[in-house]
C-alpha cells in the first residue's frame, strides 16, 4: 500500500501495458509462493516455486530491466532450479513431507515468526524509500539497460562483484570437498575400465541382436532370423528356449523351390543353414 | 561499430511498433515455419541416414516418401493416450507442455531477413528483437531443461527417472558451454540483439596481407572458428542428438525420459526436439554464419539482400545446419557417459574460457594499435586457434594414449583369450554363455528367471493392489507395505496359486 502511496505522491503512474501485466501476474506470483509453502510434495514445491521466479523474471523484464529478466530466468529457474530438482528426483518421488509436528508449537511460532518478519522488512523498506526521489529510467540508463549495468558493475562495484564471484567459488570448492569420497583406486571400477575389459576380453564387444529384420514377434524368447531365414544364435536370450514363431508363407521359399543346391544340381547333401524348419 | 549496410537493414528502433494484424502474421509465420520445419526435417533426417546406410528410406507416402512426417503425425495423434498408474498426474500432463511452448518461443527472435514490405507496411522479418535477443534464446533453452527433466521424474518408471536425471546433468553442463561460446560473438559484435549481430556481418573485413589488400570474409564462424565449434558441439549436447542422446539411448534406457508417454504428448516431445534442433540451427546461422545476408558469390548481386530474397538464403544455411547434425547422427556412436561429462566440463568450458580471454585481448590490441578487425583476427586470432585446437589434440592423445596403446596391442594380437591375465579388470556382471541351437538351459545354471508361463501379480506399489499374503500372516492381517496410507486391514482369502510358498 505504502508502495503505491509513493508511486502516487512522486506522480509516477503506471501505463496500462504495465498495470495489465501486473494485475494478470501478481496473482500467479503469489500463487506461485502459496503453493510452494502448502504442497506436499517437494518436486511440486519447487515447480511452484519456478513459477514464482518465472514470473518475476517477466516483471523484470516489463520494468525495463530486460537484461536482469533475462538473467532471473536463465540463472536462477534455468540453472539453480534444476539442480534443486535434480538432487530431490535423487531423493526420490514418494518423500513427501510429514504431517507430524516434531516440536510442539512448532507450526504456530514459524507463522507468527514470518508474518513478524515480513512486516518488519515491509516497514523498513517502505520508510526508506519513502522519500526518496524516482531519477527516471531515462537518467538512470541512457544508453540502455545492458550498458548501464555493466557500467556499475565493472566500476563502482567492482570489488563487491569479484568478492562475491570468490565467494561463491569457495562455497562450490567447499561442496565438493566436503562431499567428496577418496576411493582407493583399483577398488571400484570406473566405467572407463569396464567398457576397456570388455572390449578386451570377450569376442562381442557390441549389443546382442534383437528381433531381427524378418522376426514375425519381438518378444525376448524370440530369436532373430538372419536374412537366409535361419535363426541368428547370437539373440538367444539367456535362461529362455527360444521359442519359433510362425512364419508367412514364402512362396519363393525353400519349401517351395528346394535348396539352391537342388536348384543349381550341386547336391552335396549338406545344404548351408540346415536349421530352417 | 554497427555500420548500416543498407537501408534494409533493421535496427532495433524498428521493432515494436507494427500493426497488430503485422503481428499476427508474423506469429503465425513463425509457427508454420516451425512446423513445416520439423516435418521436413524429420523426413530430410530418415532420407539422409538411409542413404549413408545404403537403404531407400520412406518412398511410400506423397511424392518420392515426402509426406512420411506428415502420416506418421497424424497416426500419432489417433493413438491411445496412457496415463500410468504411478504417474503423478499434473506434471506428467504439463511435462510436455513445458517442452513444446519454449521451443517455439525462442524462435521469436531470430531474424529471417530484411526490412520488407508486407500488405504496405515496412516491417523486419522478424517477430520481435530486444537488447537482450540472443539471451532470449537461452532462457527458452533453459525452460525446456525443465520439460523434459518432469516427464522423467512424473513418469513414476526408472527408466525415465534415469532419463530425466541424465538429461537434467547434460543440458546444465552444455549450457555453459553454449553461453561462454556465444559470449566472444558479443564481444565482437558490440550487441546482444540477433538483429544488430548479423547487421555486424555484413561487411567484409579490409585485410592487408603483406601488401596483398583483399576483402576477407565477416562471417564470425571464420573470425571467432574456436567459438564456432565449441557452439556447435555444445547445442549437439544441448538438443539431445546422437552422439549425446545420453538421455533417451535406447539401447540403454529403451526411451529415456519419454518411454511412458504416448499419443499426443510423445508428439509434443517429438516436435519439440525437432523445433529445437530447427533453432539451434538458425541461431548458428545468425551468429556465425552471417544470418540472412547471402553469401559470397551470391552477395555480388545488388539484389541478393533486400526484398524476400534473405529469407532463402538463410533456410538455405538453416538447412545446411540440419543436415551436419543428420550426418553426425549417422556417422558417430553414442558417448559413454562418463565421456561425455568429462568432455562438457574438462575440455569445452576450459577451452571456451581460454578463447573468451584471446578474444578480449584482439579486441583490445585492435583498439589501441588501431588496427582493422580483420588484421587482428589474421595475424593474432588465427595462430591463436591453431595453437588451442592442437594443444587440445595433443591433450586428448595423451590423455587417450592407454586405450590406444591396448587397442593396438590387442588388434595386433599381443592379448590372446590364452593369456592367463590380461591387463585389463574382468568384466562385471553374469556375462552370455556361448549360444546353443536349444538355448540355455535353467538347469544349467543360467540366469534365475520366472517361468515362461508366470501369472504376474499386481505391484505391491499399487494403492488398490491386494498385498500378497496377508491372510497368512496372521497377526490379524495387518500388513505395512512401507508407504504411508497403504496399510490395510482387510483379511480375506487370497488366491494360493500366486503366494504358494508363503
Amino acid at each position: 500500500m505504502s508502495v503505491l502511496a509513493a508511486a502516487a505522491d512522486t506522480g509516477v503512474s503506471l501505463g496500462t501495458g504495465e498495470a495489465v501485466v501486473f494485475w494478470v501476474l501478481a496473482p500467479v506470483a503469489l500463487a506461485g509462493a502459496l503453493g510452494m509453502v502448502f504442497s506436499r510434495n517437494a518436486v511440486h514445491s519447487a515447480l511452484w516455486l519456478v513459477n514464482t521466479m518465472l514470473v518475476l523474471g517477466v516483471f523484470y523484464v516489463v520494468q525495463e530491466a530486460p537484461f536482469l529478466g533475462a538473467v532471473q530466468i536463465i540463472v536462477y529457474t534455468g540453472a539453480i532450479m534444476i539442480l534443486f530438482l535434480f538432487v530431490l528426483m535423487l531423493v526420490g518421488r514418494d518423500s513427501s513431507d510429514s504431517v507430524v509436528e516434531t516440536l510442539r508449537g512448532q507450526r504456530v511460532a514459524a507463522i507468527v515468526l514470518g508474518v513478524g518478519f515480513a512486516g518488519l522488512a515491509g516497514t523498513g523498506i517502505a520508510r526508506a524509500t519513502q522519500d526518496l526521489g524516482a531519477t527516471g529510467l531515462a537518467d538512470a540508463q541512457p544508453d540502455g539497460n545492458i550498458e548501464a549495468i555493466a557500467e556499475l558493475l565493472f566500476t563502482r562495484y567492482l570489488l563487491a562483484f569479484e568478492v562475491t564471484s570468490a565467494l561463491l567459488i569457495t562455497a562450490a570448492v567447499g561442496a565438493m570437498v566436503l562431499a567428496h569420497i577418496e576411493r582407493e583406486p583399483g577398488t571400484r571400477q570406473t566405467q572407463k575400465e569396464l567398457s576397456r575389459a570388455r572390449f578386451l576380453t570377450t569376442d562381442r564387444p557390441q549389443t546382442y541382436p534383437g528381433p531381427g529384420v524378418f522376426a514375425r514377434a519381438n518378444s525376448v524368447a524370440a530369436p532373430a532370423l538372419l536374412p537366409d531365414g535361419r535363426l541368428a544364435e547370437d539373440s538367444f536370450a539367456t535362461g529362455i528356449d527360444p521359442q519359433e514363431v510362425d512364419q508367412m508363407p514364402r512362396p519363393t521359399g525353400r519349401e517351395q523351390l528346394g535348396s539352391p543346391d537342388h536348384q543349381l544340381g550341386t547336391q552335396d547333401g549338406s545344404s548351408g543353414g540346415g536349421a530352417l524348419r | 561499430m554497427i555500420t548500416l549496410a543498407s537501408p534494409d537493414q533493421p535496427t532495433l528502433e524498428d521493432f515494436g511498433s507494427d500493426v497488430w494484424w503485422i503481428v499476427l502474421i508474423k506469429i503465425v509465420g513463425v509457427f508454420v515455419v516451425l512446423v513445416v520445419m520439423t516435418l521436413f526435417a524429420i523426413v530430410f533426417e530418415r532420407k539422409v541416414v538411409s542413404r549413408m546406410q545404403q537403404r531407400i528410406g520412406p518412398n511410400r507416402v506423397g511424392p518420392r516418401g515426402y509426406l512420411q512426417s506428415l502420416a506418421d503425425g497424424l497416426k500419432l495423434a489417433f493413438k491411445e493416450d496412457i496415463m500410468p498408474a504411478l504417474a503423478d498426474k499434473p506434471v506428467y500432463f504439463l511435462a510436455p507442455v513445458i517442452a513444446a511452448v519454449p521451443a517455439f518461443l525462442a524462435f521469436s527472435v531470430i531474424p529471417m531477413g530484411p526490412t520488407v514490405s508486407i500488405f504496405g507496411e515496412r516491417t523486419p522479418l522478424q517477430l520481435t528483437d530486444a537488447p537482450i535477443g540472443v539471451l532470449v534464446v537461452l532462457a527458452c533453452s533453459a525452460m525446456g531443461v525443465y520439460g523434459i527433466v518432469l516427464a522423467g521424474w512424473a513418469s513414476g518408471s526408472t527408466y525415465p527417472l534415469l532419463g530425466g536425471l541424465r538429461s537434467a546433468a547434460q543440458m546444465v553442463s552444455y549450457e555453459i558451454a553454449m553461453g561462454l561460446s556465444i559470449v566472444a560473438v558479443f564481444l565482437y559484435a558490440g550487441s546482444m540483439s540477433t538483429s544488430e549481430i548479423v547487421a555486424a556481418q555484413a561487411d567484409g573485413n579490409e585485410v592487408s596481407f603483406f601488401g596483398w589488400e583483399f576483402t576477407g570474409p565477416s562471417w564470425f564462424a571464420v573470425l571467432l572458428p574456436v567459438s564456432f565449434v565449441i557452439y556447435a558441439i555444445a547445442v549437439v549436447g544441448e538438443t539431445n542428438r546422437a552422439p549425446f542422446d545420453l538421455p533417451e539411448a535406447e539401447s540403454e534406457l529403451v526411451g529415456g525420459f519419454h518411454t511412458e508417454y504416448s499419443s499426443l504428448k510423445f508428439a509434443l516431445f517429438f516436435l519439440a526436439e525437432y523445433i529445437n534442433m530447427v533453432t539451434v540451427s538458425a541461431l548458428a546461422a545468425t551468429l556465425f554464419l552471417g544470418g540472412w545476408r547471402a553469401p559470397w558469390p551470391l552477395s555480388i548481386w545488388d539484389g541478393a539482400n533486400s526484398g524476400w530474397w534473405p529469407m532463402l538464403w538463410f533456410f538455405l544455411k538453416v538447412v545446411a545446419a540440419l543436415f551436419v547434425f543428420i550426418w553426425l547422427r549417422g556417422t558417430l556412436p553414442r558417448l559413454r557417459y562418463d565421456q561425455f561429462m568429462r568432455f562438457g566440463w574438462k575440455v569445452l568450458v576450459p577451452t571456451a574460457l581460454v578463447w573468451i580471454l584471446a578474444v578480449a585481448t584482439m579486441r583490445t590490441v585492435s583498439r589501441e594499435a588501431d588496427l582493422s578487425t580483420g588484421q587482428v583476427a589474421l595475424f593474432v586470432g588465427v595462430p591463436i586457434a591453431l595453437v588451442v585446437l592442437g594443444g587440445l589434440a595433443i591433450a586428448s592423445r595423451a590423455s587417450n594414449r592407454d586405450t590406444r596403446l591396448m587397442a593396438e596391442e590387442a588388434a595386433a594380437g599381443a592379448v590372446h583369450a590364452v593369456d592367463p591375465e590380461p591387463e585389463v579388470l574382468a568384466p562385471a556382471g553374469p556375462r552370455r554363455r556361448p549360444a546353443q541351437r536349444t538355448g540355455p538351459s535353467r538347469a544349467e545354471g543360467g540366469f534365475p528367471i520366472p517361468p515362461m508361463d508366470l501369472r504376474v501379480p499386481p505391484s505391491p506399489r499399487l494403492r488398490r493392489a491386494e498385498p500378497v499374503g496377508a491372510a497368512t500372516r496372521g497377526e490379524g492381517g495387518v500388513v505395512a507395505t512401507g508407504r504411508r496410507g497403504s496399510t490395510r486391514t482387510e483379511v480375506g482369502p487370497t488366491d494360493s496359486t500366486e503366494d504358494g510358498d508363503v
